[in-house]
């Protein structure tokens, strides 16, 4: 998929949720059907590993395979419909100004840690940590059981047509930023990575900023 | 290869199959045709909240599919069987697997009122069923394995469904062989996969053997394969000997 770049008209002084995310730190929030939400890298180079649930009924929940096949491409960038468990878009990705997401890395965890770095890197946070934390503080009823393949925005994990797979520098920049809209009203669980072991954020972990409109 | 008893199952056309299978335990799975799609989910079998992960799999191991030497892990970063054995040479992790619509789609209808017992059975359904059986449900499904399937990725991250390649005098039957590093629950469905353009409904027979292998040494070639995996190996070990009642 040529990186679709596309810009959004929406001002920023017009959403009716503006936050900023520090670099670790887990989020949840509900989004209405019709809603725009928009994640912005406001550094560079930050992976944001996020979830998404049908709000009315969670067993429906983001799908990396269904997504993927759906488009038939492996990077999420603009046109694409984030699909769900049952084949139905959640939300679709109207505005983005990095190019390309990935959906195959997963998230970090105390135990991949320990795998791909050393037996020792067990005491270092990760995004498994803070959406279990998320989910147990704000979940739902959500627990480990609900935690499938996730997005990770503005990373860069490319496939190469012999089938190798590895982590490059990402291709954001400071204030790019990706939008979607809620085709359904969704739950969003959300953790700013902290892994600090490789370029999938430039070995500094940054606070992002997110922002929510109203239906038009 | 065993040397000691072996028993066989044939995986009909369209059926789903679970079972327990121990650790050192071997499941080989021969697709006798060559146009098999066998998907496949892994869990923990004394606490299935540990499941495969398609993610921390293909990132341990720099790899974006399955063959002999690498190992499917679970999201507690444990080995819970190697690829000891391949003659297909690719198997499919990122592309998912089919549902009724999808079914319907390239097949039509096919339903149980039309076709009784030869009904288009579907990879998502069939899940769901053999998962039920277990208390398992939608929650759990993720992210699953396609033995047999070889999905290729374009430099532009595009998806192609690669067809298998008759070698000249060769057919195209191949196996593959699972070697469980820790007791695991395994989910199969034998049912067409979605990106497979056959237009006929025909999914074919698989034959599974089940047999019991030694243990990976210390030179066992998944362990060894790169130095993520050695350290698989030694958190399932020591997880393995705790069941077993080591302090």
């Amino acid at each position: 998929m040529t990186a679709a770049l596309a810009e959004s008209e929406l001002d920023p002084a017009r959403a009716r949720l503006d936050v900023v995310l520090p670099a670790g730190q887990g989020w949840t929030h509900e989004l209405h059907a019709g809603e725009t939400f928009r994640i912005v890298d406001l550094e560079g180079n930050q992976a944001v590993d996020t979830l998404f649930f049908n709000a009315r009924d969670v067993d429906e929940r983001y799908s990396a395979t269904e997504t993927i096949r759906a488009q038939g491409n492996i990077y999420l960038t603009t046109g694409t419909a984030l699909v769900s468990s049952e084949g139905r878009p959640l939300l679709t990705i109207v505005a983005d100004t990095c190019g390309r997401h990935d959906t195959l890395g997963g998230a970090c965890s105390a135990e991949s840690n320990q795998v791909r770095y050393a037996l020792e890197k067990k005491t270092m946070h990760n995004c498994r940590d803070s959406f279990l934390l998320a989910l147990a503080q704000h979940g739902w009823g959500m627990t480990k059981r609900d935690l499938p393949s996730n997005i990770n925005f503005f990373m860069n994990v490319p496939v190469t047509p012999k089938g190798a797979l590895t982590f490059e520098d990402g291709v954001s920049a400071p204030g790019r930023y990706v939008e979607m809209k809620a085709e359904m009203d969704v739950l969003v669980l959300i953790s700013n990575c902290p892994q600090l072991n490789n370029p999938c954020n430039a070995y500094n972990p940054t606070p992002v900023r997110l922002l929510v409109w109203p239906a038009p | 290869m065993s040397s000691g008893p072996e028993k066989h199952q044939l995986l009909a056309g369209g059926q789903a199959w679970s079972r327990r299978m121990r650790r050192r335990q071997v499941l080989r799975l021969r697709d006798d045709e060559g146009t098999a799609c066998v998907s496949a989910l892994f869990y923990n079998a004394h606490d299935p909240l540990e499941r495969y992960n398609m993610a921390d799999t293909l990132k341990a191991q720099f790899t974006a599919f399955l063959t002999e030497d690498r190992v499917l892990y679970s999201d507690m970063g444990r080995v819970m069987c190697s690829i000891t054995r391949d003659t297909c040479g690719w198997h499919d992790t990122i592309s998912g697997c089919g549902d009724a619509a999808a079914s319907a789609r390239r097949f039509g209808e096919g339903s149980y009122q039309k076709l009784r017992n030869g009904f288009h059975r579907n990879a998502r359904d069939n899940f769901l069923v053999e998962l039920g059986k277990h208390g398992l449900g939608k929650r759990d499904v993720v992210a699953n394995v396609n033995f047999f399937v070889r999905v290729g990725v374009a430099d532009d991250g595009a998806l192609a469904w690669v067809p298998r390649k008759r070698k000249a005098g060769a057919d195209l039957a191949s196996f593959v062989e699972l070697r469980f590093e820790m007791d695991t629950l395994v989910i199969l469905t034998n049912t067409p996969h979605p990106l497979d353009p056959s237009p006929t409904y025909a999914p074919p027979p698989v034959t599974l053997s089940l047999f019991e292998g030694p243990a990976a040494g210390p030179d066992d070639p998944c362990r060894i394969f790169r130095s993520e995996n050695e350290r698989g190996f030694a958190l399932t070990e020591a997880y393995v000997a705790e069941q077993r009642g080591a302090l």
